[in-house]
């Protein structure tokens, strides 16, 4: 079998945690890494760290020790200013070489699976992607990775007997972000940068971003589905009355009638708000996974045969174009009663 | 100058449908052996015909598994590819992410010449959009992922690629050879040319590799070369939910409706 670059007799025990920003604070998912990490590493006695790069870091690592890092390995250079996948990779693998944890946690968001991709290539090891539950068996130490199989029903433990650092992505709300301790400290240890530049090939030429919102933890989420004839308009006034935010199926992204970054499930966004409300949405397994951890699911759709009233604690067979409507008035004339 | 040459890499993957979980024992039932080419793959088929449309040379197709996917590749060569490459060996098989990206990485190499490699942006059936990254790590090329539009500067040698990022996009600039996974659904993929589809059909359309004419290494393929391993199968723990249908008049629903969202919040 082909070795990693160094194995199991050579880690040190410890878990990683790759640290993304994202205009102005870490990524939510860092967080919640940075929490399950410390969960694992407090059952076990080991080191929680924290691999940071870009430029102009100091307030990150704060937030890093907030949250849970002891030691906060950082990168601070112009050249990691924006991400390129060569200079992420090439600095990453130097302090992973380094240090050799056992351990090491990403985000599955764009930029960090590209960076894992790569890195796990570079180092010749595993990679568990899209991971739904880590374990770290206390007696062998290992790595055990949760993924969903074909269709959904099926959980597959996936784990590395040699191979280090034992890597995972993991996407976005799957794991809850824990307490934040400003009081907590940690210690910074600096990376040496070496770039060379004959390999820094790729050039930013254009970036453009909006406003965005994170679906993660609003309390109330309006979905649509292909059933809502692209009538987000309605959904958007129902989740404004709640108090929450519209989202989607793929289809209704697919096809433009709302944001990418509104889809939710598999391959978007992992929810737990304290309702669902599912409106002309089937109920693929893809779609399910994002709602699953709802307090409350409530769906609406024409055909009583539906799937997703599997998924629902409350049901309802009709039409959207009428229920929508019809439960927007009532919600609207209890708060009128409510105000006076 | 050299004509621009495209590698578009294909997974055929069963049909959603066609896999089925037995309710008792909670293992895969393969009803049938129906496959199809990952959607996703065929937004990157699409954008590699836009390319060769607009600067010409030609589009080979790249595919690791067995035989038995000839006729899904066949369909995708007729949309107007020149050639298939199938790596195709029983060593290969139970290959993970490091040993399914060397094993195309070498496929590439001995193709040989290749200017751009397409990849859809994930696989239907794994859907972890590892490959191309790691693809790219084999052959030392660079990279651009998620791209919803590519341009080639064939002169200076450069691909310059829109990539869709939370909330916006972002137009990034790399030399050739690259490695580009292509954003799904970002283009509406053409259908087969019939008039080519006898000339798809021809034996000479298709080159089969296995692991000797791969010369690939042993203990890199398949499921020796897989670092990782499955080491348990369980049931998703399955939320029960209530699954109570409100009924009445509409306004009778509505109401009702109202009042359990007001409780739940
Ligand atoms: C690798 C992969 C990843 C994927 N990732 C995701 C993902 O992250 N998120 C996601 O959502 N999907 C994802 N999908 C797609 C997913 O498999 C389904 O195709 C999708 O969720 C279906 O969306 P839908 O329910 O809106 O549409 P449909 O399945 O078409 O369902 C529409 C529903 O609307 C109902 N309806 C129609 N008209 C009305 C009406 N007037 N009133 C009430 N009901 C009505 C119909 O009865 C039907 O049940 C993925 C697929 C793949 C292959
Ligand atoms: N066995 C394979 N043969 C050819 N291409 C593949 C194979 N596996 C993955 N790919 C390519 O890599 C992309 C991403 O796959 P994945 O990383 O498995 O989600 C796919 O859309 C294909 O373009």
């Amino acid at each position: 079998m082909v070795a990693s670059l160094y194995g199991a007799a050579q880690e040190s025990k410890s878990i990683w945690v790759y640290l993304e920003v994202d205009r102005g604070g870490l990524t939510g998912v860092s967080k919640e890494l940075i929490t399950k990490g410390r969960q694992i590493c407090d059952q076990l006695g080991w080191q929680l760290s924290g691999l940071l790069l870009g430029h102009h870091l100091q307030p990150f690592a704060a937030e890093g020790f907030a949250h849970g890092i002891d030691t906060l390995w950082l990168a601070d250079d112009p050249r990691l200013e924006n991400f390129t996948i060569e200079a992420y990779t090439t600095v990453a693998y130097d302090a992973l070489m380094e240090v050799k944890p056992s351990v090491l946690l990403m985000g599955a968001t764009p930029n960090s699976r590209d960076l894992a991709g790569r890195l796990a290539v570079r180092l010749r090891t595993g990679l568990n992607a899209d991971c739904t539950d880590l374990y770290l068996d206390p007696e062998t130490e290992r790595l055990v990775c949760e993924v969903s199989g074909f269709g959904g029903g099926v959980l597959a433990f996936i784990e590395m007997a040699e191979h280090r650092p034992q890597m995972a992505t993991v996407r976005p709300g799957v794991f809850t972000p824990g307490e934040v301790d400003r009081d907590r400290v940690g210690v910074i240890i600096e990376i040496e940068v070496n770039l060379d530049p004959e390999i820094l090939t790729t050039n930013l030429v254009e970036r453009s971003v909006g406003e965005q919102v994170d679906l993660t933890s609003v309390p109330v989420l309006v979905t649509g589905g292909r059933g809502v004839d692209g009538d987000f308009k309605m959904l958007a006034q129902l989740a404004e009355l709640l108090g929450g935010e519209i989202g989607a199926t793929r289809p209704p992204v697919d096809e433009g009638h709302i944001e990418r970054e509104r889809q939710i499930g598999q391959t978007g966004v992992v929810c737990s708000p304290k309702v669902a409300i599912c409106c002309g949405i089937s109920g693929a397994f893809h779609f399910v996974v994002g709602i699953e951890k709802a307090d409350v699911v409530v769906a609406i759709n024409s055909d009583p045969e539906a799937l997703i009233f599997d998924y629902a604690d409350y049901c309802i067979v009709g039409d959207v174009h009428q229920i929508v409507p019809a439960l927007i008035e009532a919600l609207t004339v209890e708060r009128e009663v409510i105000l006076g | 100058m050299a004509e621009l040459h495209i590698v578009v890499c294909v997974k055929i993957v069963p049909k959603p449908e066609e896999i089925l979980v037995d309710p008792e024992t909670h293992l895969l039932q393969r009803v049938d052996t129906r496959s199809e080419i990952n959607p996703p793959d065929m937004n990157a088929m699409e954008m590699a015909l836009s390319l060769k449309d607009r600067y010409g040379g030609r589009i080979s197709l790249l595919s690791m598994g067995p035989t038995y996917f000839e006729p899904n590749l066949r369909v995708a060569l007729a949309m107007g590819a020149d050639h298939i490459y199938l790596l195709s060996d029983p060593q290969f098989a139970g290959a993970d992410t490091l040993a399914t990206t060397y094993t195309l990485a070498e496929g590439v190499r001995k193709i040989g010449g290749v200017d751009l490699i397409l990849c859809g942006e994930e696989s239907s059936d794994g859907a972890t959009g590892q490959v191309p990254p790691g693809l790219a790590e084999w052959l030392g090329s660079s990279q651009l992922t998620l791209l919803t539009e590519v341009s080639i500067d064939q002169d200076k040698r450069l691909a310059r690629g829109r990539r869709e990022i939370k909330g916006g996009y972002e137009v990034l600039e790399v030399p050739l050879p690259c490695v580009i996974s292509v954003k799904t659904a970002c283009n509406e993929p053409r259908f087969m040319d019939f008039s080519l589809r006898s000339w798809a059909e021809e034996r000479d359309r298709i080159t089969i590799w296995d692991a000797d004419s791969l010369a690939t290494e042993p203990d890199h393929i398949g499921l020796p070369g897989s670092p990782t391993v499955v080491t348990g199968l369980a049931e998703a723990p399955y939320r029960d939910r209530r699954r109570e249908f409100l009924t009445g008049t509409q306004d009778e629903i509505a109401q009702e409706l109202a009042e359990i969202l007001k409780r739940s919040l």
